[in-house]
């Protein structure tokens, strides 16, 4: 397999790179497997060497990558790409049986091709449409509210040589053109960003609302925005406050303390139940792990807790306590494979010693305590 | 179809979604002349340390899922530390049932592009990401020409409007991985790695992309930013609850008469949704639905005057999530729908902790065999037991997400399972497709 990718390709590939910072090149990756795909249709072990090749990386990087993603195709595909959601809602909707009706119709599985070399068919997870379902797209664009018939009539075009015009989203191009606008360029079509008004769900809310004579009351754009000096008095007021209600309860909002049902009993369940080890409900669990209210620990911030009210600890608080968790927590190296140059590898080893002397606590552990001891 | 009472009528707050009734929306000219970059000249002649403060006073919390107050991440970054910021908007929108920030990014991409401007002033970040979801593809045509036209307006690039702030914002689409809606992996994915979680602490607030501090926040909480900043905190409060603020887009879909985006005061009821949708379909009453997509635990008819906000919803055993409401009625099968999600959990599942690859592999299996009359009673032990041994036990919340519906479902249609179990319920699946469940 000898595939050398077009001087055009190639200019595209540095355009690509220059995005993103200069030693950080490796981000252009993803793009740059988009890129491939838009010559060859796919990733074939030609476009893995070309990735490889123009960001200074070994195959194996660049194959570990293109295999973890389900755009990343790993063999030819067709000029259209027909993806029918299955997922829960367009599912029982009817989308699996337009799935179904399609494969029986053109002959061919799940990431297939037709022979004509015209359709790949594929079922895809929820495509972010659900007010539209049963949903089904054409190289990424959307054909809303699909049933069996009109999803032939749409693969039936496609084959025929047609251009069946999306419901929502731009006039149709191959999946090779599609693929160019992944690597993140611009869709120079005359016309094409313009296509694609936006269907009545979309507009259902805001049509009742015209109707009915609704808007927002109160919106002065001339609102001033308060100094540095006016805010820190409001948070000391808000903080005198908060200190003199501290003693109520927290909110009943959170599962911590508002004790849901426990499934077993909920359940009835027929055997003994197998109870966590911190003999929390999973609703409280999750509950905490997830719903960072006022009173429970927030997995994806950096301070120790969250107070109970609205007054954000000082700056000085949350900058100490990051470089205490930072100290005892250097970035783990992730087993990731070595970086792009030698100092990011040395980086890792550096990094992946300084982290072995840390415990080993799951993340629900780590994201109640927030700074590890 | 009876038209909503004006109480009901009266909980529409059109905000983010109101330019969407503007066709032209999406191009500069029409955007600036609705208030657009309003807010941005505003913005640049305050301190950033004052925009901050601004949005905490705001009480804005993220409309990813989570809620976390975005003032309060905001002022985690370091500042004064030398090294470089960066600000990356979660735009991976995927999680079954979410269709809020597509339609965004497709009919008012200046308000998402606007608001990542004034954000990356306040944290002090020099360089922006919109890392968005490869499939939506019409979405990215938007932004990328919004973000073109911005360079070319002096919004974007070196010094902008005068105030000697530089700022450079790269569109990047994804590859298909739901697993990089979590930001910890979408920031390895963005560094050209598999998406798959990080341990935290570190947080992103100090070691995030590149190792550098960084602030990752959701569309829809981006783009209310300008509208913060133009209308100022007090306002903002005026709409929402007291522990959540402002207005949130609520996406219905199912079986009701006309779903869709409905862009509602926080603490709307699922009750007063309905009746805003047109009442359920002719021949459908409610049976269970998702407060916010497939991850958060399944409510029931007896919830419909739960307020959706952070706190209601919480009382009442689930989680506000992504407010994507997901209506399914009495001609719907709770086990099946459990079963597709956890097909899809399964699918997504990054394979880095074991609990969620093993976990959700073998519930899909049990499913399977319960749908194709071939369960036993022993199997609803297993599913517990497993989502007990998945939840709160990797590094992400995928696994904790896949096992909401499980334990959800069976707490509340046990009878359900127990009838495909008994033989009172037909098979849904042939018994062709159990490979591996026994």
């Amino acid at each position: 397999m000898t595939t050398t990718f077009s001087d055009e390709t190639r200019a595209r590939a540095r355009a690509i790179i220059a995005r993103y910072p200069a030693d950080r090149s490796r981000s252009a990756l993803l793009p740059l497997l988009h890129l491939v795909q838009s010559e060859e249709g796919y990733v074939s072990p030609a476009g893995v060497e070309f990735c490889a090749e123009v960001l200074g990386l070994n195959k194996a990087q660049v194959g570990a990558v293109a295999t973890f993603y389900t755009m990343y195709k790993r063999r030819p595909t067709g000029d259209y790409l027909v993806s029918v959601c299955t997922n829960t809602m367009c599912n029982v909707l009817g989308g699996q049986e337009v799935y179904d009706t399609l494969a029986e119709h053109l002959g061919v599985g799940h990431d297939e091709t037709t022979a004509d070399g015209k359709i790949t068919l594929e079922h895809a997870e929820c495509l972010a449409a659900c007010d539209y379902g049963p949903v089904m797209t054409v190289n990424y664009d959307f054909f809303d509210g699909v049933d069996p018939q009109s999803a032939l009539g749409v693969v039936d075009e496609l084959r025929a040589g047609g251009r069946p015009m999306p419901t929502r989203g731009a006039r149709l191009c191959t999946l090779k053109e599609m693929s160019v606008q992944l690597a993140g360029f611009a869709d120079e079509r005359e016309g094409a960003v313009a296509d694609g008004g936006p269907g009545e769900p979309t507009l259902r809310g805001l049509r009742l609302a015209e109707q009915h004579g609704i808007s927002v009351p109160g919106f002065d754009p001339n609102t001033p925005i308060r100094s540095k000096a006016e805010a820190d008095k409001a948070a000391a007021e808000a903080k005198a406050k908060a200190e003199a209600t501290k003693s109520a309860p927290a909110p009943a909002g959170n599962a911590g303390t508002g004790a849901p049902a426990r499934p077993e009993q909920a359940t009835g369940s027929t055997a003994p139940d197998v109870k966590a080890p911190d003999d929390k409900s999973p609703e409280t669990r999750a509950a905490e792990t997830r719903q960072p209210d006022a009173s429970t620990a927030v997995p994806d911030a950096p301070g120790t807790k969250v107070p109970a009210d609205t007054t954000p600890p000082s700056p000085r608080d949350a900058q100490e306590a990051q470089a205490a968790g930072a100290a005892a927590n250097p970035p783990a190296g992730d087993g990731k494979p070595a970086g792009d140059e030698a100092g990011a590898q040395r980086r890792n080893l550096s990094e992946a010693e300084a982290g072995s002397g840390a415990t080993g606590a799951g993340s629900a552990v780590a994201s109640e305590t927030g700074v590890q001891k | 179809m009876t038209t909503p009472r004006p109480e009901t009528l009266a909980k529409l707050t059109p905000v983010l979604t109101k330019r969407w009734l503007s066709p032209d929306a999406w191009r500069i000219g029409t955007y600036e002349k609705l208030d657009g970059y309003a807010a941005l000249r505003k913005a640049v002649k305050a301190h950033p340390d004052d925009l901050i403060q601004l949005i905490k006073d705001s009480g804005l919390r993220g409309r990813g899922g989570a809620g976390f107050p975005t003032g309060l991440k905001w002022g985690f970054i370091p500042q004064g530390d030398g090294r470089p910021h960066y600000l990356v908007v979660n735009a991976d929108e995927g999680e079954p049932g979410t269709c809020k920030d597509l339609p965004l990014m497709t009919h008012d991409p200046h308000s998402l592009v606007e608001g990542v401007i004034i954000a990356s002033y306040a944290i002090r970040a020099n360089r922006a990401y919109i890392y968005i979801r490869g499939e939506a593809v019409h979405a990215a045509r938007r932004l990328r020409n919004a973000v073109r036209e911005a360079y070319a307006k002096g919004y974007l690039g070196r010094n902008i409007l005068g105030s000697k702030f530089d700022l450079d914002l790269v569109v990047h689409s994804g590859a298909g991985a739901y697993i990089c809606g979590e930001e910890t992996a979408l920031l390895d994915s963005l560094e050209g790695f598999r998406g798959q979680p990080r341990l935290r602490p570190p947080f992103p607030a100090t070691h995030g992309l590149y190792a550098s501090p960084t602030v990752v926040n959701n569309v829809g909480t981006i783009a209310s930013v300008p509208y913060i900043v133009l209308g100022g905190a007090e306002w903002w409060k005026t709409m929402g609850t007291e522990k959540s603020s402002g207005p949130m887009i609520y996406s219905l879909s199912g079986r009701i008469a006309h779903p869709g985006q409905y862009e509602c005061s926080m603490g709307v009821t699922l009750r007063e949704l309905i009746e805003l949708a047109g009442g359920m379909q002719p021949g459908h009453n409610l049976r269970f639905w998702t407060p916010g997509g497939s991850s958060t635990p399944l409510l029931t008819a007896e919830h419909l005057d739960v307020p959706l906000d952070f706190e209601g919803v919480a009382a009442a055993g689930s989680i506000l999530g992504t407010t994507a409401t997901q209506i399914f009625s009495d001609q719907d099968c709770p086990v099946y729908a459990t079963y597709r999600w956890l097909e899809f959990y399964h699918h997504e599942s990054c394979g880095k902790c074991t609990p969620c690859r093993e976990g959700n592999y073998w519930m899909v299996r049990v499913y399977r065999r319960i749908l194709a009359g071939q369960g036993t009673h022993e199997d609803l032990d297993t599913l517990l037991d497993t989502c007990d041994n998945i939840l709160g036990r990797s590094f992400c919340g995928l696994g904790d997400g896949a096992t909401s519906s499980v334990t959800s479902s069976l707490k509340y249609f046990k009878q359900d399972y127990l009838d495909y179990i008994e033989g009172r319920t037909a098979p849904k699946l042939s018994d062709k497709q159990l490979v591996g469940a026994h």
